[in-house]
């Protein structure tokens, strides 16, 4: 695997992959193209025309303060976009620090590191998420922290278990035998090698992410102002909307959702199968 | 009996079809020790693996036959098939590696081809497997144990034992003493050796060893590329070699008490994928010449039972 | 033997650190955040100046931080959790019979997900590659990414729409049973929807495990040797196959708990069950800083405690790590 040409010389023929890469660009281009192709200002009201079901001028209905459906829905893929990738961001860099020390220098160092990551694997993290929230109070940036700080530990064991290996190369023993510093052999002979399954790992830290943020703004804990698909649900319940059946108030957020999830787990697993070669044979 | 005529067993991979067994004519007699020796990717386990029908999804038998006692066990359906596997044909696999499974004690392991074949509850069949195991040199310490816990050499005579459990007429041991120690790799094939005379038998011992398979064989057939070179009687073979690849493994056993450098065979095998028109060994064989690249497999005869394939004997 | 008794003193310290530092970090967690209790205290307009003085006290706000510390873990170990500043009760009181009714929904969406994964998850292994499991592995994928307060609330509009099929809480408002069956028929109709919904969220993963870990344990050798024998696939794959595919989906679902949780948390919310959940979800509205504090300690309690289970049933599954 060298080179960007080559992976994708086996990417284009991985069709789970490509299926997964389609729907991430539909969604971003969604997000990029919202405010040109969006029928109505999200924010605009209509007092004339609370909670109308579908029609020719609303295609997802209006809201309980008539709010265009589907110019929020369009709206919506830039939060979840831009959580996903900034909470798996954080999730990655910091799942990848702990990994290559904990692997690189094993001892203490690891066996502490590691119990910290068996901790915050096993600690409900979303009740946690839930909690600091409601005390840092509403802010994307708030969000985007508790998620990717909250998440790191499944990537820092994927990374420590290849450290463990990669340490024992030739040529790592060799640059180790040259005297070189732990970083510069952490991160310019180790790292690179590690780097491919991060990105397997990334995908699922975004999925993870995407998720995460919709049920906190569900739940009221998040930033309920920006237009989110979460933010969509969480007034469809809370307005009574769901009660009443207007369905077409919570189908569209959800299969959003669940595509652009779907989407990035189709990614990871092509990713996964192409870097993993365990998993290729199968 | 086995009859083995025009097999041919191929696998398809990435880059086309990789030909591991290439039209090979086989005979083998009832109850001896038949070796069937070749580096690896030579299709001796394949050929083996052919005989129990236990080929992995990718593996396709596209022609031949393979009589045993008069029936074509390539033509029974899957049902009949499984009545032979581990009743009439058994199989040992190199124990040492992950033949056992991890979280089954070995008695149990033993005993399971009792239950699938015979009408017999577990009470009588656990009695037998630990006669079994007591046979091949296992006390009653090892019986409740799981594979874990027990050495390679231990490993490889519970394969042995659950392969003797059902009295079966053929045993196909393939590499039974890879990587195991020296000392135990010649008590297995004692052992090996022991159960054959014992039961009469037939036991095609499939090994990279030639030196290991000489000591016991009484037949040894050579495979090189999917398709055989030379097949004899053991003394055949030892004393009277004519392919230069027989040759070639026999210059790698060093003799007792000598100190001569062991020569080996220069060269990489060959692939069995797209393998060249003519002779397999023509670009490792010091005596190629132009007429091997046309060679068409046909048959030498040396002497009676001593076949060679190689154009260096004459018509 | 004594590979096992290391094995579970291992664990049982684990737990107990993971514990202790969990109560740590709700220690410093509701000091140090902005925001935090006992800023919030003197601003509580339903709190009267006594409560307040209570709580100041039961805080030991007045000693040292590290005083204040060891008086917070004697409390959270003796089950003193303080008083809830919306329910002016113990927390524990409040939070207890919550945790039941928790229990009630997640224990059977626990059990009855894991089973439908590993089925579904065996058919669908044993047939890769064709369109069953092809429709197999599509649901479970799309039930796994599918958030829970959505399919709920789908499910709320299909039953309001059927009509007859309780959407909310546990039990119908002002019914006087006549005996105890009435009471749990009651109970079931409510329960119905919400453990549908925790069940469909939660199975979709296992499935997706339990297929991977048995297409992995397929090509083992030892796989080969059972063929070899003449076992059929039947006894293939639930003899040699499963009982070694279970051990990896152990190990997930005891890493999962946490997700179960979540699952749980937000089935609650949606359908108004009272557990903790919804417990934790009115907090958060009323502010009501001891029942987060007492819901975050309860719950990771239980989902230590369920790992520690998990981590017996792997060990008793797996000869390896029973006999060392």
């Amino acid at each position: 695997m060298t080179g960007l040409s080559d992976f994708w010389k086996v990417f284009k023929r991985n069709k789970m992959g490509l299926t997964g890469l389609g729907i991430i660009i539909f969604f971003f281009l969604m997000a990029v193209l919202a405010p040109f192709i969006s029928p109505y200002n999200p924010n605009q009201t209509n007092p004339n025309l609370f909670l109308s079901p579908p029609s020719s001028q609303h295609l997802f209905g209006t809201n309980e303060i008539g709010q265009d459906l589907f110019s929020r829905n369009l709206y919506g893929a830039q939060i979840s976009l831009e959580v996903g990738f900034a909470a798996a961001a954080v999730t990655v860099i910091v799942g990848l620090l702990i990994g290559l020390i904990s692997g690189y220098f094993g001892g203490i160092v690891d066996e502490i590191l590691m119990r910290v990551t068996d901790f915050f694997l096993v600690i409900p993290s979303i009740v946690f998420m839930i909690i600091i929230s409601a005390f840092l109070g509403p802010s994307l940036i708030n969000v985007i922290l508790v998620i990717g700080l909250l998440s790191w530990s499944p990537t820092a064991r994927v990374v420590r278990s290849m450290v463990l290996s990669i340490r024992e190369w030739p040529f790592v023993e060799a640059a180790r035998a040259s005297n070189a510093g732990h970083f510069y052999i952490m991160f310019r002979h180790i790292m690179p090698n590690v780097i491919p399954i991060v990105f397997a790992n990334a995908t699922m830290a975004i999925s993870n992410a995407i998720f995460s943020q919709a049920a906190l703004v569900f739940l009221g804990v998040g930033d309920v102002n920006d237009i989110s698909w979460g933010q969509i649900m969480h007034f469809a319940l809370y307005s009574g909307a769901i009660s009443a059946g207007d369905w077409w108030y919570i189908v569209p957020p959800g299969i959003f959702i669940i595509l652009l999830i779907l989407g990035f787990i189709l990614l990871g697993y092509s990713l996964e199968e192409i870097f993993n070669p365990r998993l290729r044979r199968v | 009996m086995i009859d083995i005529n025009d097999l041919f067993v191929r696998y398809k991979t990435e880059n086309g079809y990789a030909n591991a067994v290439d039209h090979i004519n086989l005979r083998i007699e009832k109850g001896i020790i038949f070796g069937l020796v070749g580096e690896s990717g030579s299709g001796k386990t394949t050929l083996g693996l052919t005989l129990l029908r236990i080929l992995p999804p990718s593996a396709e038998i596209a022609s031949g036959s393979v009589n045993i006692d008069g029936t074509n066990i390539l033509r029974i359906n899957e049902n009949e098939m499984r009545k032979w596997r581990g009743k009439r044909i058994s199989m040992v696999f190199q124990g040492a590696m992950n033949s056992l499974n991890p979280v089954i004690n070995i008695e149990r392991q033993v005993a399971e081809p009792l239950i699938i074949h015979e009408n017999i509850d577990w009470e009588q069949a656990l009695k037998i497997a630990r006669e079994k195991l007591a046979l091949v040199g296992l006390g009653e310490n090892t019986w409740k144990r799981y594979p874990h816990e027990l050495s390679g050499g231990m490993k490889q005579r519970v394969v042995i034992a659950m392969a003797i459990i059902t009295d079966p007429e053929i045993l196909i041991a393939d590499e039974p003493t890879t990587a195991l120690d020296v000392v135990t790799q010649d008590r297995i094939m004692k052992l090996i050796k022991s159960l054959q005379r014992e039961y009469n038998l037939t036991t095609i011992l499939i090994s990279h060893d030639l030196p290991i398979v000489s000591e016991v064989a009484d037949k040894i057939a050579i495979m090189y590329g999917g398709k055989l070179s030379e097949v004899g009687e053991n003394e055949q073979i030892l004393r009277n070699a004519k392919h230069p690849y027989t040759s070639g493994l026999l210059s790698s056993i060093p003799e007792p008490g000598s100190s001569k450098e062991i020569k080996g065979i220069p060269g990489e095998p060959i692939s069995l994928v797209n393998p060249p028109k003519g002779c397999r060994f023509y670009n490792r064989c010091q005596f190629a010449s132009e007429k091997c690249k046309n060679y068409d497999y046909s048959p030498k005869i040396v002497e009676v039972g001593h076949e060679v394939y190689c154009t260096l004997y004459g018509e | 033997m004594k590979g096992l008794a290391s094995y579970f003193t291992k664990r049982v310290v684990f737990a107990v650190v993971t514990i202790f530092i969990i109560i740590s970090f709700n220690f410093f967690l509701f000091r140090i955040l902005p925001g935090n209790p006992i800023e919030l205290l003197y601003r509580n307009p339903m709190l009267t100046k006594a409560q307040i003085d209570a709580l100041y006290h039961q805080f030991g706000l007045d000693k040292p931080l590290w005083e204040q510390f060891l008086i917070y873990i004697y409390n959270s170990l003796t089950g003193n959790l303080g008083i809830s500043f919306y329910y002016k009760q113990p927390v524990t009181n409040v939070l207890i019979p919550a945790l039941e009714n928790s229990l009630i929904l997640l224990v059977p969406a626990t059990i009855l997900s894991i089973a439908l994964g590993i089925i579904t998850g065996v058919v669908s292994a044993w047939h890769r590659g064709t369109k069953l499991d092809f429709a197999l592995l599509g649901s479970a994928l799309a039930f796994y990414t599918m958030p829970t307060f959505w399919l709920g609330s789908i499910f709320i509009i299909v039953a309001l729409y059927i009509g007859g099929i309780p959407v909310s809480g546990m039990y119908s408002l002002g019914l006087n049973y006549t005996g105890i069956i009435p009471r749990i028929m009651d109970l079931l109709s409510h329960l119905m929807l919400p453990l549908i919904t925790l069940t469909l969220v939660l199975y979709g993963e296992f499935t997706i495990i339990m297929r991977n870990s048995l297409i992995d344990v397929f090509t083992e050798d030892y796989i080969i040797t059972a063929k070899a024998k003449g076992a059929d696939d039947k006894r293939i794959i639930w003899e040699h196959a499963y009982p070694n595919a279970l051990l990896p989906m152990v190990s997930i679902i005891a890493i999962n708990f946490g997700l179960v949780v979540a699952g749980a948390v937000l089935t609650e919310t949606v359908f108004s069950w009272p557990g903790i959940g919804l417990m934790i979800y009115d907090a958060i509205i009323s502010r009501d800083y001891p029942i987060l504090q007492g819901a975050f300690l309860i719950i990771s309690i239980t989902v230590v405690i369920a790992n520690l289970i998990a981590d017996f049933v792997y060990s008793y599954l797996d000869p390896r790590i029973r006999y060392k």
